[in-house]
């Protein structure tokens, strides 16, 4: 089973990345973005076959150490 | 003062690290590989700078769970000493060992140049050569030091007087918004922090880096010669 765990900056987290790159988005032309914000997307292949299993595990890997819930948010879907 | 230094693959400053400890112990602080599954008998046990696992994921979210931390962190319990510097102090917040987190700097850019640190309070075995107030020079070498915790966070640090260290001007002025003094935009400048028994300190600026009249001054040897002073035994 496949579990797509996404790790975005909390709200409220500077993200100069995110910043510079909608900085570029801008200079090349593209009118009307607003914030841009960029994070990582882990995908997992779990040994399971139930879906609310798989997504707990991933949940507990999020928490443990795909994401740094000081700085962090995650969210975790099952994608196959 | 016996002092252990922890290596983990991509750390390349722990050769830096004991020249600094050798020049105020007078004698060679052990190397500690990061597979290892206990502690030697120390007195002090630092975490270097580097690119622990190629900073993968996040800088020092790998080497937090490497096999060598469950005795640095039953050492922790027991009221051990801890310095991390630059990725060592990376290290000891993705550990939970020290508070907030480090993000990119704000200017996106590395950076590697000299800084000027305000020691915050006296009273400490890493600070207690200085007087509060005091400023000395250190250089950083860092992609992602920009201090950052929540309000709570900060504010209790405040109040329990745990920041070690505040990047500042050279006349001691610190300006939070000053990208010459605080260059890599930390909260509140914040360059160093100390855990709540005051034992284990994180700060991004190498004091390591200056502790001989060869390496350009010995700005930062009086950190280690305050440790030496406290963990004498």
């Amino acid at each position: 089973m496949k579990v797509r765990v996404t790790v975005m900056l909390k709200d409220g987290v500077l993200d100069p990345q995110g910043k510079a790159v909608g900085h570029a988005l801008h200079v090349l032309g593209f009118g009307g973005v607003g914030e841009v914000r960029i994070g990582r997307v882990i995908e997992l292949e779990l040994d399971e076959t139930d879906p609310a299993a798989a997504r707990e595990k991933a949940d507990a890997m999020a928490r443990g150490l795909l994401a740094n819930l000081v700085i962090e948010d995650f969210v975790t879907e099952v994608v196959a | 003062m016996k002092a252990g230094i922890v290596v983990f693959p991509g750390t390349n400053r722990e050769r830096d690290m004991a020249i600094a400890l050798r020049v105020v112990t007078g004698r060679e602080p052990v190397m500690i590989w990061h597979a290892e599954t206990d502690l030697p008998d120390l007195d002090l046990v630092v975490l270097p700078g580097g690119f622990s696992y190629g900073d993968y994921l996040r800088c020092g979210a790998m080497a937090a769970h490497a096999p060598i931390m469950a005795p640095i962190r039953r050492f922790a319990e027991a009221g051990g000493h801890i310095l991390g510097v630059c990725n060592g102090f990376q290290i000891l917040t993705e550990a939970g060992l020290l508070p907030g987190a480090l993000l990119r700097n704000g200017a996106l850019r590395f950076l590697s140049q000299d800084c000027h640190l305000r020691v915050e309070r006296s009273d400490t075995p890493f600070t207690r050569r200085w007087n509060a107030g005091d400023v000395f020079r250190a250089p950083l070498a860092h992609g992602d030091g920009n201090y950052i915790a929540d309000d709570a966070t900060i504010r209790d640090l405040e109040d329990s007087g745990r920041i070690a260290f505040r990047y500042a001007r050279p006349d001691g002025r610190v300006d939070e918004g000053d990208r010459q003094t605080n260059p890599n935009g930390s909260v509140k400048a914040i360059a160093g922090v100390l855990s709540a028994n005051l034992r284990i300190c994180g700060m991004m600026p190498h004091p390591e880096d200056l502790v001989d009249p060869l390496m350009g001054g010995e700005d930062g040897k009086p950190l280690f010669e305050g440790l030496v002073e406290a963990l004498v035994r």
